[in-house]
């Protein structure tokens, strides 16, 4: 029953591309969606369940698209060792920055984080030797499965819509287990949780932890997908992006997050027609849903439901 | 189990809303097959809009232009462009969008190297004549068979640079440049070359284009034994490092690269432009070439229409009339729109007259503009004076 | 050596000023509403794009800048009036993604209404070259460090010795007790917002003669900003200032004794430090949880 949400996902998921195999929505902005949508529902993870903020995500997404980038073309790796090695490289920087920087709290966890994320940054920009500087590196190989050579927008969406459905089902059941217990009672008071004989902060490493490898993990499909990777693909701009994608979504809430993900891939998509106009109308959209909706577009129309059915105990968590 | 009804329900008007907007825009996507679809994606706003402000008001103006004298092979020209505001993720995207939704025929943009060669995999995978507007020798070299371009290359500004050091004896140089794209690619060329011209690059310093002030890197500049300074970089950032090293006192010789050639550059600048030198294209000293250079009319005209509709004209909206118009004649030539042909006559292009220079492309070149295109230029009482 | 080293301190000062004034606005509006602020960059950017304009105009010099900062104040009380108030009840985090909206929307709006070119204001008072020793500076670099001072200054009077500044004191502590003593907290809360933009505008005036001005030039000063604030303790204005004056210092001179391509890392890098070592900045005071 609780995978039934997951379900209809998948199925219109699935049904879209037959219905429309050539559609530019569909077939290749839908890819950028689902890359979307698993670093989302990876930082909700972190900011929604556990309750901390990270401006820096985009950091991990770029040392994974990186490993990847570098592993392959300039040392002729596997691109499946490559996603191998960068996975690894993101798991272990990631827990060691983890223990110092998740001692910070509220705006100072903030401020570093987006100082974590700008050093990366301007490590991929200025050590061009290995980086390809600014202009990035192009002609990275694709990637194929067991011989089937993922080379179309159909295989793609294919491909990045399993792993998007996997990571969804994933923090799904993170969120009903144990673990996932722990995390909201970190969120709640981390006070009290350390009382209950909750290990906060191993707690909160484990899952900063998993949302970066989440993100390394997103980061090498994406440069194998557009076959091409520069700095401004994982700046700060975009961890902030993605930090919005998760409120504007709706904070610990999966599916909030996904639907954070989608509005923020295509509602720049549709702004483009009003050209110099779309700045301005972006960002008071965003102001407005989040002035009206302070819990988010998917929490708050959730709860507006369920006002509406007389049912105000239920939706509240997961 | 309330919650989870409440979410399937959601997904479902999710899915449904986006199966409402596709079907919306496949509608839409039925286009006039009358017309010859030109696609454009440009800088329009973020750093680097000053390049495709130009660019964009270039080819609606010449665009419209063709139309109104009847258009191309009795069809209509068609101009759909997007912004990249310079970035490159978003330069991929709006490249995929011109091919497959908006099925564009020929693609002339791209403001900044770093968008062109984010998507060079993709044109030449799509098969897609593409003309480029940005300026690294990386796009053109090594060849790729669908990709051309117009401006300058940075290794050609870098090559001038060092060819007018020579002349004045100049050994010893301090190169300072900014962290973006052009910058670092003209910086690459730059310790290249430099070897080739006997030229010592003493000091080698960087800054980042949002910074307020470079004193601090001029200052370690002024301790070294340089005699020249070269600055490699665009938008505000070479104005500021001008204004810098006059209000340091450093008397030494400032050159700058093609990236500051437009009026901007010397309104913002002031007194301390004044001294600079720049390769730069013929456009901005247009009235100063001898009336039998072949360049001087188009140039005079160019700068008539456009500043008769928008203000002083920049060498960056030259490049883009001289990507549209190789593109148009190439089409003329090839007599239909199939890309395989317009690509062939692209590279066919010979002694076409641009504002860049005149254009002789062939399969190993695909710029087709020798050193000469570039004029040296200084400026002198706040306005260009062309040297040589 | 030596002679470089007041070179770049000069140039880290006269920086560090405008990152002072910026982190000094974050602060402001921390203590009144527990909001930080991201459109505070964007503030720096209309008060500075909004005098050169004026000025170019026609309005007198003076004048100009009076009236830039108005403008800039009147924006941030909008700001707060039609953005901060209405979501009171939101969480920190939201309160952030409004504050980001916001500066998309201001950063839209200044495109719509200055476009996309560059521009620069003319020096307060001339471009003569002022030499100190073997360093040299322009007066501009003067008005920026007198100004940031007076400013810094007044906003410590401001909130030391006037009525007004210790109510919103008061406000910052706790909010409904404030009320109970009849203090009109949404009067305070709006003077906050005003008074930092027309810090966030003063900075912007102040440096737009030494660098230039486009619509999006707010973004990266905002960043430092907070930068700033943060390193000297969020909720102390003073920590702030400090805190600005030390971030531009430890560009300048990381930029002059180790990297100038590697500088803002190396800013950032001891920013980590100092926060690992002390977890809510230098001059904060430590924070604790209520259970």
């Amino acid at each position: 029953m609780r995978l039934l949400g997951l379900g209809i996902f998948a199925a219109v998921i699935a049904i879209l591309p037959l219905l429309f195999p050539e559609n530019y929505y569909v077939t290749v902005v839908g890819v950028t969606m689902f890359f979307n949508v698993i670093l989302a529902v990876g930082l909700n993870l972190f900011m929604g369940y556990a309750g901390q903020i990270s401006l820096g995500h985009a950091a991990f997404f770029g040392l994974g698209a990186y490993s990847s980038a570098i592993l392959t073309t300039k040392f002729g790796f596997n691109p499946w060792l490559a996603m191998g090695a960068g996975v690894a490289l993101v798991w272990i920087v990631s827990y060691l920055v983890a223990k110092p920087i998740l001692r910070l709290k509220g705006h100072y966890l903030a401020m570093a984080t987006l100082g974590f994320g700008i050093i990366i940054h301007i490590f991929l920009v200025q050590y061009d030797t290995l980086t390809g500087g600014p202009d990035g590196l192009s002609s990275i190989p694709e990637l194929s499965i067991f011989g089937w050579p993922i080379n179309s927008d159909l295989r793609w969406y294919a491909v990045s819509a399993t792993v998007m459905l996997l990571s969804i089902l994933f923090s799904l059941n993170i969120v009903a287990s144990r673990h996932g217990r722990a995390l909201q009672a970190v969120h709640g008071s981390e006070v009290a949780a350390e009382t209950m004989g909750i290990d906060t902060s191993r707690v909160k490493v484990h899952i900063f932890v998993i949302s970066a490898v989440m993100a390394a993990v997103t980061g090498s499909l994406f440069v194998h997908e557009q076959a091409f990777i520069s700095p401004d693909s994982c700046s700060f701009f975009f961890s902030i992006e993605l930090v919005t994608m998760v409120v504007l979504g709706g904070m610990a809430s999966t599916f909030g997050a996904v639907f954070g993900a989608a509005i923020l891939t295509y509602l720049p998509e549709f702004l483009v027609v009003f050209q110099d106009f779309k700045v301005l109308i972006f960002g008071g959209i965003l102001m407005f849903i989040m002035i009206f909706l302070p819990e988010g577009l998917f929490v708050g129309l959730c709860r507006l439901f369920t006002h509406f059915k007389q049912e105000q105990k239920e939706c509240l968590t997961s | 189990m309330y919650r989870t009804m409440i979410k399937g329900l959601f997904a479902c008007m999710l899915g449904i809303s986006s199966a409402l907007v596709l079907t919306l825009s496949a509608a839409s996507a039925v286009h006039a097959s009358g017309t010859i679809k030109i696609g454009s994606f440009l800088a329009l706003t973020g750093p680097a809009s000053f390049l495709g402000d130009p660019e964009l008001k270039t080819l609606q103006m010449y665009v419209g232009e063709i139309n109104q004298k009847g258009g191309v092979l009795g069809k209509k020209l068609e101009l759909v462009y997007y912004d990249t505001s310079g970035k490159a993720k978003v330069a991929k995207d709006v490249v995929k969008r011109l091919i497959k939704k908006d099925r564009v025929d020929l693609i002339v943009g791209g403001s900044t190297s770093g968008t062109t060669l984010a998507v060079i995999d993709i044109v030449e995978r799509e098969k897609i004549p593409f003309i480029s507007l940005a300026g690294s020798i990386r796009i053109i070299k090594p060849v790729k068979k669908w990709v051309f371009k117009t401006p300058h290359t940075d290794r050609m500004a870098a090559a001038k640079i060092f060819e007018d050091m020579k002349k004045r004896n100049i050994s010893k140089v301090a190169l300072i440049t900014g962290n973006g794209g052009f910058d670092k690619s003209g910086h690459a060329q730059c310790l290249d070359l430099a070897p080739k011209y006997g030229i010592n690059i003493v000091a080698d310093e960087s800054y980042n284009n949002a910074d307020t002030d470079m004193t601090t890197q001029l200052t370690k500049i002024r301790a070294t034994d340089a005699k020249a300074i070269l600055n490699f970089g665009f938008g505000k950032a070479p104005a500021i490092v001008t204004k810098n090293v006059r209000q340091l006192g450093i008397k030494l010789p400032l050159y700058q690269s093609h990236g500051v050639a437009s009026k901007k550059f010397i309104e913002l600048a002031g007194d301390a432009a004044n001294g600079v030198r720049l390769p730069a294209a013929a456009l901005i000293v247009a009235e100063q070439l001898p009336d039998n250079d072949p360049q001087k009319p188009v140039l005079l005209s160019y700068k008539k229409k456009y500043e008769a509709k928008y203000g002083p004209v920049s060498t960056f909206g030259g490049h883009a009339y001289d990507g549209l118009f190789i593109a148009v004649e190439a089409i003329k030539r090839a007599g239909c729109v199939d890309k395989a042909k317009v690509r062939d006559e692209i590279e066919k292009t010979k002694g076409f007259v641009g504002t860049g220079g005149v254009f002789n492309m062939g399969p190993d070149d695909h710029l087709g503009l020798g050193l000469d295109a570039f004029k040296m230029v200084e400026i002198e009482n706040g306005a260009w004076k062309l040297l040589y | 050596m030596y002679e470089q080293l007041l070179q770049y301190l000069i140039t880290g000062i006269t920086v560090g000023s405008a990152y002072a004034l910026v982190g000094l606005g974050f602060a402001i509006i921390y203590n009144a509403s527990d909001v930080v602020n991201f459109a505070q960059g964007e503030f720096v950017m209309i008060g500075a794009m909004s005098a050169i304009f004026l000025n170019a105009a026609g309005i007198p010099y003076v004048l100009s800048i009076a009236l830039a900062v108005a403008i800039t104040a009147a924006v941030g009380m909008a700001l707060e009036k039609f953005a901060i108030e209405p979501a009171r009840n939101a969480s920190v985090v939201s309160t952030i993604i409004i504050t980001i909206g916001a500066s998309i929307l201001l950063r839209g709006a200044a495109l719509l209404i200055w476009g996309k070119d560059i521009y620069g204001l003319k020096p307060f008072t001339g471009e003569e070259t002022i030499h100190i020793g073997p360093a040299t500076l322009l007066p501009q670099n003067l008005w920026v460090m007198g100004c940031t001072a007076v400013s810094v200054f007044l906003v410590k009077y401001f909130f030391d010795r006037t009525r007004t500044g210790k109510a919103i004191l008061a406000c910052s502590y706790n909010k409904r007790a404030a009320y109970l003593v009849g203090i009109n907290v949404k009067k305070m809360l709006l003077i906050s917002y005003g008074l930092s933009a027309c810090l966030g505008a003063v900075a912007g005036i102040l440096i737009a003669p030494i660098t230039f001005f486009t619509y999006n030039a707010g973004v990266m000063l905002g960043l430092k900003g907070f930068s700033a604030a943060i390193l000297g303790g969020m909720g102390n204005p003073m920590g702030a200032v400090a805190g600005g004056l030390m971030l531009g210092l430890l560009e300048s001179i990381g930029a002059g004794l180790i990297s100038s391509g590697y500088k803002d890392a190396i800013a950032f890098i001891i920013i980590l430090l100092v926060l690992f070592l002390k977890p809510s900045g230098l001059f904060g005071k430590s924070s604790w949880e209520r259970v």
